[in-house]
């Protein structure tokens, strides 16, 4: 099939996936998978882009196994990677409450989460190793949250049954980073790890089909260099900022993983995007970025908006008669708590009637009087006090005096580069964890995932599953003057000269923010057949006045803060035109991709498994992309329509 | 509201800095500190001007990026925030804002407000750590932690490592940064086994990267976005005049 927007190829399958009893297939991988003998482990390079949760525990790892490290991350230091900003907590199978969880139950919840777009063995696999994470984690010194016993603390979290989320108050992020970060230190100091901050990725090398290396920019000097090794990872995170304004750091960019589509590897699912509904409000043209607010203050806030639209009074004002708690009243048993997909959809839907409060009525109330009320000032305090402190310092008011105001922004992107069950990607020697692949969230993430997801990656698979390539190196040596590495830094250098030399009128961020709109308007929470193909018409047009009009202070060789947003929005354009075509060709609506074309009789996400149960894999060929399914199969998980009623 | 800011611009590390004059106007009260340098950056483009070079990323006090000494105060003078969560509401219309990077001979500039704050990463490889290969770990629950223990090493492992603390203290002082680690992980079982090398590894490596010593002044806690508290000092003392009085 073909259509005027993207060409069908040949279908693609997990060429590693194992088969048999699903709880011993990564047991069985393991075992088939060749091993590296400890002397060779020293003569093998292995590069490693980014230093978030993912990146920074894969390095730590690989290089306690013996590989020389190089690592690389755009900040002034691995310790600042976008992970640090996780809220919430981390889950884990442990069952340390005799609650009825297991490996087997995470599994279950984790494929129904994600709307059965993920694959059964990945997703089972996650489930089973972590609950090694925790292990490891509390052994590096992690100050998870503890009971006066001594042991640790867990809770429930968005929406789970079972109280499986170990967390360090509103900040495990943070700590969880801070271990990766400090393992990554010892290796530093041991030598094992080549520590280049300040760098940012800009090229894959291939020689003879295999990644080899990295072309780099030194964000300081403006210098281009190359980088040689065995393997490369990348572990670059998400494209969120895709859409100007998102909870991620204003640095996260698809770069690193925008270049390696563009020499072959496949990109996956690039539309699911997750919409976290509960995050403080725009509140100006000035909005440089979106807070997240924890979802944990679901658990105790009400969502409401007035019932009549146009209604300009205090919230204090509106009587209990004229407020509508309106996922209480949709979702009468999952009520405030219902998952993150739905809950933004339902926020999206009673500001398009009007309802919305705040400026521009782009926001609901979260509103804790009742709260108060019930467990007294105190206690919610003590549960909630530094969010409330938070938003209070953005925003100026006070959520112990009236009620906060949120509303949805992007959080998280479930899609990424293609990977097998060993995390390769579709070039051999490239490997791609953390949130940078598509690997085990299917078309929805659940709360306190992605951090299980990065370090699961990152400690436990890859350092497994990179050894059986591996074992075929060390590879032919390189030089600057090999004619594969020449033309990859060539590239580089002429795009960095192409942005300086465009000399035009208008300011990188000024494109960005257009981009971003575009974006959110007909890309974002609900999507329509005729809003995308006028959305991908509009990327174009807005491309191609960019090459034409961008005006990019400064010179290459020196810090330069225009220059490197100005490459990154670049290629954020790329994307966003194959995010559009993704969205357009899967005309069902699962997890975070709603298609208004495909919904219940009461205004739900309909699936359409017939046609789309699969992967959606994209090549990049400079013109239509070329669509591979990878045929997606459930023995053990019937799927099922989602009801949260 | 209308503003006038005297901001540190510096070529690069080598090249003479100074205060440079520029006037914003219509700045809103909800903006972020950085949001308004953003619109000032904006206009400073078009105008064919270079732009004000500094750092920040997650804009939302946690990765420890940003970091500006504004009227003297590092991030600020409201307390326990970082530059990124300062918003002009604190500011009057007609306010002069002076703007300058963090001042400390192991924090050298890069180009105007920007800082190399790698002296910090050279501290925590020190030992900054506890040495547990991938894989070694017993289970969670083998060792339990008093609570009282767990939520006080909490309180120190909460730095952001954003070396305002160095930038307030007039001897340029590391302390408050190595003692929250050194404090975090000697509070915890699990850091036991390497205490004592930690501190002694952790302060002489601060002490040979340029970093003053501590004459318990207290700028530090009274900037730390974090509040991190300068008992946590005493505690880095004690450990590393514990070994020294042991002969360890």
């Amino acid at each position: 099939m073909s259509t005027e927007f993207y060409r069908t190829g040949a279908p693609i399958e997990d060429g590693k996936a194992p088969d048999g009893v699903i709880a011993e297939r990564w047991d069985n991988r393991r075992f088939a998978a060749k091993l590296v003998n400890p002397a060779n482990k020293r003569k093998l390079t292995v590069i490693v882009v980014g230093t978030g949760l993912a990146g920074g525990s894969a390095a730590a790892t690989l290089a306690e196994l013996g590989y020389d490290v190089k690592s690389f991350c755009y900040q002034d230091s691995p310790r600042r990677a976008h992970s640090i900003a996780a809220q919430g907590g981390i889950n884990a199978a442990k069952n340390y409450r005799g609650d009825g969880d297991s490996v087997h139950r995470l599994f279950y919840d984790t494929v129904k989460g994600g709307d059965f777009r993920s694959r059964e063995s990945n997703v089972y696999r996650l489930a089973q190793v972590s609950v090694e994470i925790i292990d490891q984690c509390v052994a590096q010194g992690v100050p998870f949250a503890r009971e006066y016993g001594g042991l640790l603390d867990t809770r429930s979290f968005g929406g789970a049954q079972v109280s499986r989320t170990f967390y360090a108050r509103g900040q495990t992020g943070q700590q969880l980073l801070l271990g990766a970060y400090q393992a990554m230190a010892r290796q530093i100091q041991a030598g094992k790890i080549e520590m280049h901050p300040r760098t940012e990725m800009l090229d894959l090398i291939l020689v003879d089909g295999r990644a080899r290396g990295v072309v780099t920019r030194d964000l300081v000097t403006g210098e281009v260099r190359n980088h040689f090794a065995d393997a490369v990872v990348l572990a670059s995170g998400g494209y969120g900022n895709v859409f100007f304004l998102s909870t991620n750091a204003k640095g996260c960019n698809v770069t690193a993983i925008w270049r390696a589509h563009r020499k072959g590897a496949l990109f996956a699912n690039p539309c699911y995007t997750q919409i976290h509904p509960t995050c403080i409000p725009v509140s100006g043209d000035h909005q440089s970025k979106l807070t997240l607010m924890s979802e944990s203050l679901r658990n105790d806030g009400r969502v409401w908006v007035p019932l009549t639209g146009g209604d300009t009074r205090a919230p204090a004002d509106i009587p209990e008669a004229e407020r509508d708690y309106y996922l209480e009243r949709i979702y009468p048993s999952f009520g405030n708590l219902v998952p993150r997909d739905i809950a933004s959809r339902a926020a999206k839907n009673v500001c398009d009637e009007g309802r919305g409060v705040g400026p521009g009525g782009l926001g609901v109330y979260l509103d804790f009087a009742d709260a108060i009320a019930r467990l007294g000032r105190d206690a919610v305090a003590a549960k909630y006090g530094n969010l409330f402190e938070m938003y209070e310092r953005i925003t100026g008011e006070d959520p112990f005096e009236t009620p906060m105001r949120i509303y949805p922004a992007v959080h998280y992107t479930m899609g990424g580069l293609w990977v097998d069950y060993d995390l390769q990607a579709t070039i051999p020697g490239l490997f791609v964890i953390g949130e940078a692949n598509f690997s085990d969230h299917g078309a929805n993430r659940l709360g306190a995932s992605a951090l299980m997801q990065g370090l699961a990656d990152g400690y436990f698979v890859l350092p497994n599953t990179i050894g059986d390539y591996l074992a075929a190196g060390p590879f032919e040596p390189l030089d600057d003057a090999h004619p594969e590495v020449a033309d990859a830094a060539e590239a580089v250098r002429t795009r960095v000269a192409k942005l300086l030399a465009v000399n035009g009128s208008r300011t990188p961020d000024s494109f960005h923010r257009e981009l971003g709109r575009i974006m959110w308007d007909y890309c974002g929470m609900e999507r329509t057949d005729a809003g995308l193909r006028k959305a991908v018409g509009l990327i174009q047009a807005l491309r191609e006045e960019f090459w034409r009009d961008v005006l990019v202070s400064g010179e290459s060789e020196e810090l330069n803060q225009q220059l490197e947003k100005a490459g990154r929005i670049a290629d954020f354009f790329e994307l966003a035109e194959l995010m559009c075509i993704d969205a357009l060709h899967r005309t069902e609506s699962c997890g975070g991709h709603f298609r208004g074309e495909s919904q219940t009789p009461d205004g739900e996400a309909l699936r359409d498994d017939e046609t789309f149960s699969y992967v959606a894999a994209w090549e990049y060929t400079g013109d239509r992309p070329v669509l591979h399914r990878e045929h997606l199969t459930f023995e053990y998980v019937k799927p099922s329509q989602r009801s949260y009623k | 509201m209308n503003l006038t800011l005297k901001v540190w611009r510096q070529k690069n590390a080598t090249s003479r800095g100074h205060l440079t004059t520029y006037r914003v106007k219509e700045i809103s009260p909800d903006m972020s500190f950085l949001e308004m340098l953003d619109v000032l950056n904006e206009r400073l483009i078009l105008d064919g001007d270079d732009p004000i070079a500094f750092d920040h990323d997650c804009r939302e006090g946690i990765c420890g990026m940003c970091g500006l000494v504004i009227n003297g105060v590092p991030h600020g003078e409201q307390r326990a925030t970082t530059t990124c969560q300062l918003h002009m509401r604190h500011f009057k219309d007609g306010d002069t804002i002076v703007i300058e990077p963090w001042r400390a001979a192991p924090f050298p500039v890069v180009k105007d407000l920007v800082v190399d704050r790698s002296a910090f990463d050279r501290i925590i490889e020190a030992g900054g750590y506890v040495s547990v290969p991938t894989g070694s770990a017993p289970d969670a629950h083998a060792v339990p932690v008093p609570k009282a223990s767990a939520d006080t090493a909490f309180d120190a492992a909460t730095c952001i490592g954003c070396g305002a603390c160095v930038a307030a203290c007039p001897n340029g002082s590391a302390s408050l940064f190595t003692a929250a680690k050194i404090t975090h992980l000697g509070l915890l079982p699990q850091g036991q086994p390497e205490r004592a090398r930690r501190a002694r590894a952790m302060v002489e490596t601060a002490d040979e990267l340029g970093f003053g010593g501590c004459t318990n002044i207290g700028e530090c806690t009274a900037v730390c976005p974090k509040g991190i508290p300068l008992a946590t000092i005493a505690r880095m003392n004690a450990d590393y005049l514990g070994l020294a009085a042991t002969g360890d």
